[in-house]
């Protein structure tokens, strides 16, 4: 009797946060239903009197598909260079012995503690001198330096933790450094690398204030800028706003579906050994 | 040295392997912090020539009240951030870790804001804020509490807070899964022990699980500190910073004064002093998690 009571009582404050998680959720998706005059008339949490889909022929028509395109490009271009780039140097830091090893590795780690708003003015500036101002490809620069640290650290954690003997008989036939990162240490740290990927794909794909400062004109804008700028213009269109606001957060969620343990080890394996 | 020797020596090699990575650290991440402290002797508008202004910037923002209240807000927002979603966070880890049905779908449907950006997140809340037409509001009526409907963003009394709330919500499930991930290493021995011992589940809590969780508990606080002076998109698109600065942190504050008003001298020197007060916290909090591990 007692331990049923128990339950109930968990199950109770579990249902509280569900409700403080989800309910904004479910507002979000069923107001998108509803078109801008039933959207006033009856209260927000009143169900739409027909699912219409014209909130959303009405986004995508508003060019909003632009944004995705150029969201997807951004984040996928510099996913592939951080992991290209990070497996190299962690490579590097957990097996060959260069005396400094322990310092560059410190130094990387620092770089997650540097604020990033405090260096726009600079990457503003550097951009602009290197002819990239307002073209998609400056993003990828401060994406790729962003992620590093993160993916140095979920890397070298996983090349160290592989046993040193698979790659002692390569070195004693005389493979270079580079065959033996390629052929051997590349296919075994496969895992690591995907959730790497997927962690990184997660937070570019959020990524705000770079695009902000780093570019302008419509067709460059990546989904997130793009969401704000169309809050700007069709702000008082609260149902249409909202159906912007949940197609920016789907591919997310579908990724999410499908992949959730990899997102879930990512976001927190910054935080478990670190 | 020919091109066989060089390729036999492991300091170049490492730093090969190593040079795509330096480079970008160095333009984007390391270069910029320097630069900004030269810009911040400047008048400049981003565009047209610098003008030397020695110390001027930096005598303006030690007397600029708003920048002290943009960093106070900020050290208000690492205390509400701390005391709300670290216990909150560890409550419903403890109750996702008892062996209980349904488990999975919870941590699944509780982990979901981590997924939206900050801008959605933030326009989420907003029209959830609305004083017409919102959610909040409505509710409110709805149960016959009309004396506690306002404006939540428009009053500066309340708009801080009001911005501190969607943080925390987006926020919680990131710590709880951290916290999950600390409970399930705890060894089921010692649970065992406990309630041989006659335990309560309250006393297993504070005897078992709390000072098991210790060192995940201060990593979890350092990176909510961290965090915190990170805080940008949210509240750049919730009230960019309004009303009258209420909800100003150093990074809107920067961003405004460099990007809408064009004044990049002066907003270097913010983003300069923001760095400075990061790197501080920062190297206190790893002291003292550093000492936390050793005792």
């Amino acid at each position: 009797m007692i331990n049923k009571l128990k339950q109930l009582v968990i199950y109770l404050f579990l249902l509280i946060w569900l409700v403080i998680t989800g309910y904004p959720l479910v507002f979000l998706v069923q107001n998108s239903f509803k078109i801008r005059m039933e959207f006033f008339r009856n209260p927000v949490w009143s169900l739409p009197e027909s699912f219409t889909l014209q909130n959303y022929i009405d986004v995508m028509e508003s060019g909003f598909y632009i944004y995705f395109i150029n969201s997807i490009i951004v984040c996928f271009i510099s996913v592939a260079i951080i992991i290209i780039v990070s497996a190299l140097a962690s490579y590097a830091i957990s097996r060959i012995d260069f005396k400094f090893n322990k310092l560059v590795y410190i130094l990387f780690l620092a770089g997650m503690m540097i604020p990033i708003h405090s260096t726009l003015i600079p990457i503003y500036k550097i951009t602009l001198s290197m002819g990239l101002y307002d073209k998609l490809s400056a993003l990828i620069g401060p994406y790729v330096a962003f992620s590093l640290p993160i993916s140095v650290f979920i890397l070298t954690g996983f090349i160290n933790d592989i046993p040193y003997e698979l790659e002692e008989a390569a070195i004693i036939d005389g493979a270079s450094r580079f065959r033996i990162f390629k052929d051997i240490i590349l296919p075994l740290v496969k895992p690591a690398i995907a959730t790497v990927a997927i962690y990184n794909l997660t937070l570019l794909w959020n990524q705000f204030a770079y695009a902000l400062v780093l570019t302008s004109s419509p067709s460059k804008r990546i989904l997130t800028l793009g969401l704000f700028e169309f809050q700007g213009q069709h702000g008082i269109n609260i149902p249409l706003t909202l159906t912007a606001l949940f197609l920016s957060v789907l591919p997310l969620i579908i990724l999410y579906v499908f992949l959730q343990e990899h997102i879930i080890k990512g976001m927190t394996a910054g935080a478990l050994k670190g | 040295m020919n091109k066989k020797e060089l390729m036999n020596n492991k300091y170049f090699i490492a730093a090969l392997f190593l040079l795509p990575a330096v480079l970008f650290s160095l333009v984007y991440l390391i270069i910029p912090i320097p630069l900004s402290a030269y810009y911040s002797f400047f008048k400049w508008d981003g565009i047209g020539a610098m003008k030397f202004l020695g110390l001027e910037n930096w005598a303006e923002l030690l007397n600029d009240p708003i920048f002290w209240s943009s960093m106070a807000n900020n050290f208000k927002l690492v205390a509400i951030s701390l005391v709300v979603q670290i216990p909150i966070a560890l409550f419903l880890a403890v109750l996702l870790t008892r062996k209980i049905k349904g488990a999975d779908f919870f941590k699944t449907i509780y982990f979901v804001p981590m997924l939206l950006s900050s801008i959605a997140v933030a326009f989420l809340w907003r029209y959830m804020y609305d004083p017409t037409f919102g959610l909040i509001n409505g509710v409110l009526n709805l149960v016959g509490l009309e004396q506690l409907t306002r404006s939540w963003l428009g009053n500066p009394d309340i708009a801080f807070y009001s911005v501190a709330a969607p943080i925390q919500w987006r926020f919680i499930p990131l710590y709880m899964i951290i916290f999950m991930a600390g409970i399930s290493n705890i060894p089921e021995q010692l649970y065992e022990a406990a309630e041989i011992d006659g335990a309560s589940n309250l006393q297993s809590f504070f005897f078992v699980t709390l000072p098991m969780l210790r060192s995940t508990v201060v990593n979890a606080s350092v990176l909510i500190i961290v965090g915190s002076l990170k805080y940008f998109a949210m509240i750049f698109a919730l009230t960019g910073g309004g009303p009258n600065h209420a909800s100003e942190l150093m990074a809107t504050y920067l961003y405004s004064k460099s990007f809408t008003e064009m004044n990049m001298g002066y907003g270097s020197t913010i983003s300069v002093a923001l760095f400075l007060v990061a790197l501080i916290v920062s190297v206190v909090f790893l002291r003292f998690s550093k000492k936390d591990v050793r005792n």
